[in-house]
């Protein structure tokens, strides 16, 4: 496979609520800089991810178009699937060596609906979504099948948010008062992602203009990603045989990982994914936060990994993974491995 | 770069209301007529990609994760591909690209659509606060781009008849196309309402229930008879841009370009020998012949006036009826690329062009915005 880089990577101040600023509005500014950050002006290819649901209108990737400025046209395409699929589909697109670069971008404003009703109309609209199972719910189930320990769970999301809070892009979210409040059984309130609006780019180069463009490029040694079948009952939802998949595909286990920001927006999906991606103690987990402290949905994917290879562009450390998420209960997941030259 | 193949291809019947399956099942039927084409189970297939319009049509969020399992991609690659009504070109391009990538050896490509449980109109409208909502749906939104491109030519009124009238004789011999009409003349045409000046109630498309599939394949993976890919380009264009021209957008014609230069076409009016082209409102052939270079600026209704494009003229465009004969939104690019693909390997039936070699597929969507082409060809390139 050719080398594939990620060369640079930048987000909004993610909000909880609606500031008032339209999706292209809230892409605009990431795009601006990312630009910067490479002194490039045009792209070989451009991916983008978003969901119609989240705006309650068609077409939401149409008006990101007039974001970008795509004139003259721009070589084109867009997934309805969190931005870190787009992202995949331009590194493939690089394999064909005719182009050098691409900008991938995601975005999404959950401020606008109810996502944990919107969340229902992704599940078998004849057998499983007149049932009522919102995303609570069947996350729910899938936190009752691990059985973690209550302080397990605690200690994730109290980690995770004073992570967040030390991120200048994440909310700042306080410390779980230990209040046995609970959103469905066995998930507290405070497990729940936090409602967030945001929006996140990344430029990928090829070859020796990722050399040219930073001194650590994070390269893609290794991008893979599974899907499992969509009824829960035919899944043992206490592991994610789809993220073991496609970590193995990916190499996770080649080398040492020494960051890992996984898209676990519930606490017990870490639990999975940590076992699934096969990380020990060795390994820091979400040192941004992750979905816990900020999960602007359809980007939140991208945004791990992002902040996994910022970990290697920075040169604060030499190998990190990158997970992303989709579907009902971790359905679909993707896994990429970073690694500096 | 790894040369890629359509080596399977299958339809449903196009129709008003498919009541007897679920849409899984109607992806299923498409997918498993592609796959029994190529002589190949599910077991064969690699990755899935799945195309479709804005999911606000069936109201299902993001429905790949549903239709995973009826399409044999569990513990497989999925992706779910959506550009507005070029999608289903758009499909067929993403899963090319993990060929010619390296990346994988099998491919199955699905795009569908359920009209019948949905609201095109509706849910092609863009409401407030984003807009005002005129709820004209993609029709009254096209109309005045057709006024304009009658009064840049000069085009008689009466081409739109002619084009809906072809389209609709072609599609008699396509056996799975929704409108059938025998009989159909130019009269009938006319004795139609009046949709949206200029467009006739029998010159739009029609709302249909339908799922293509395309298995695709490496080189070394080929099985039955191949059409080979010579070339694919996507063009994107912003919607709003003060001074881009909706009548023949740049876009489409950077797009063409592309994808000519890859399959060394310079005269696509003598080097292609039949075309499936996204027409969803008659005009837009005489539109599209001008924007892809088959004829000169301001001539594309004169090409379609003098029969060039029917099923036996020099260069037959949508011989398979077209979108105006069948149009499931999110699988009606996939459906061009499919026929193309169809017409060089020498399988498309009564609707077969003699001894077609090179066949264009193209769609477009959003507002004349987004465009996808791919070329292929009897011969490995």
């Amino acid at each position: 496979m050719r080398d594939v880089a990620i060369v640079a990577f930048a987000q909004t101040r993610h909000t909880s609520h609606d500031t008032g600023l339209t999706e292209p509005e809230l892409i605009r500014p990431v795009i601006d800089e990312v630009k910067e950050r490479t002194g490039l002006r045009r792209f070989g290819f451009t991916c983008s991810g978003s969901c119609d649901y989240l705006a309650g209108a068609p077409f939401s990737f149409v008006s990101a178009l007039d974001a970008l400025g795509a004139w003259p046209p721009i070589s084109e395409s867009h997934v309805e699937m969190d931005a870190a699929w787009a992202l995949y589909e331009a590194w493939v697109r690089l394999q064909h060596g005719d182009i050098d670069s691409a900008l991938v971008y995601g975005f999404g404003k959950s401020s606008l609906g109810d996502l944990r009703t919107i969340m229902t109309l992704q599940l078998d609209p004849y057998y499983l979504a007149p049932l009522g199972l919102d995303q609570l719910a069947y996350a729910a189930l899938q936190a009752a099948a691990v059985g973690a320990e209550r302080k397990e769970l605690d200690e994730i999301v109290r980690r995770s948010r004073a992570d967040g809070r030390g991120n200048p892009y994440a909310l700042d979210l306080p410390d779980p008062d230990g209040a046995e409040d609970y959103a469905v059984r066995p998930l507290k309130k405070t497990d729940v992602p936090p409602i967030t609006d945001g929006a996140a780019a990344i430029v990928l180069a090829a070859g020796d203009l990722a050399r040219r463009l930073t001194a650590n490029p994070a390269y893609i040694t290794g991008i893979a990603h599974r899907m499992e079948p969509h009824y829960l009952g035919m899944r043992n939802l206490a592991l994610s045989a789809s993220a073991a998949d496609a970590a193995r595909a990916a190499g996770v286990g080649k080398g040492p990982v020494e960051v890992a920001e996984l898209h676990a927006q519930f606490p017990h999906e870490e639990i999975i994914l940590r076992r699934a991606l096969g990380l020990g103690e060795e390994t820091t987990i979400n040192p941004s936060g992750g979905p816990p402290a900020a999960n602007p949905v359809m980007a939140t994917g991208l945004i791990r990994i992002g902040e996994a290879a910022r970990r290697v562009l920075d040169g604060s450390a030499r190998r990190a993974v990158a997970h992303a998420t989709g579907g009902p209960c971790l359905q679909q997941n993707l896994v990429t491995v970073l690694e500096a030259p | 770069m790894n040369r890629c193949a359509v080596i399977g291809v299958g339809q449903t019947h196009y129709t008003t209301k498919r009541r007897d399956v679920s849409m899984a099942g109607l992806v299923r039927e498409a997918a498993l007529r592609a796959l029994e084409d190529a002589g190949l189970t599910f077991k064969d297939v690699d990755a899935v990609v799945i195309g479709k319009a804005p999911d606000l049509f069936e109201g299902v969020m993001m429905p790949e994760a549903y239709l995973a399992d009826a399409l044999g991609a569990a513990g497989k690659p999925m992706m779910r591909v959506h550009t507005a009504g070029s999608v289903g070109g758009t499909t067929a391009l993403v899963g090319a690209s993990l060929i010619q990538a390296g990346v994988h050896e099998r491919v199955l490509v699905v795009a569908y659509e359920k009209q019948s449980e949905s609201n095109a109109t509706w849910a092609l409208s863009t409401h407030l606060p984003f807009s005002a909502s005129l709820v004209v749906g993609a029709g009254g939104y096209f109309a005045p781009h057709i006024r304009e491109y009658m009064r840049r030519s000069g085009a008689p009124g009466h081409i739109g008849t002619l084009v809906a009238v072809k389209d609709r004789l072609n599609a008699l011999k396509n056996p799975y196309a929704h409108l059938r009409i025998p009989g159909i003349d130019q009269k009938t045409v006319e004795s139609t309402p009046m949709l949206w000046e200029p467009i006739r109630y029998l010159e739009t498309c029609p709302s249909s229930d339908g799922a293509c599939a395309v298995v695709l394949a490496a080189e070394s993976a080929v099985t039955g008879t191949p059409a080979w890919v010579h070339g694919t380009a996507m063009r994107s264009e912003p919607i709003f841009r003060a001074g881009r021209d909706t009548v023949s957008p740049q876009a489409g014609k950077d797009c063409a370009a592309d994808v000519y230069r890859q399959a060394g076409i310079t005269d696509p009016r003598r080097q292609i020998d039949v075309a499936e082209v996204y027409v969803p409102f008659s005009w837009y052939e005489p539109m599209w012949l001008e924007n892809l270079g088959f004829a000169a600026e301001g001539e594309g209704w004169k090409l379609t006036e003098s029969g060039a494009t029917a099923l036996d003229g020099d260069i037959p465009w949508n011989a398979s009826g077209g979108v105006l004969s069948s149009n499931p939104i999110g699988a009606s690019g996939l459906i061009r690329f499919a026929e193309a693909a169809l017409q060089v390997r020498g399988m498309a039936g009564d609707h077969q062009v003699d001894g077609a070699r090179t066949a264009l597929g193209h769609a477009y969507g959003g507002g004349a915005q987004f465009f996808a082409m791919w070329i292929v060809g009897r011969e490995r390139p």
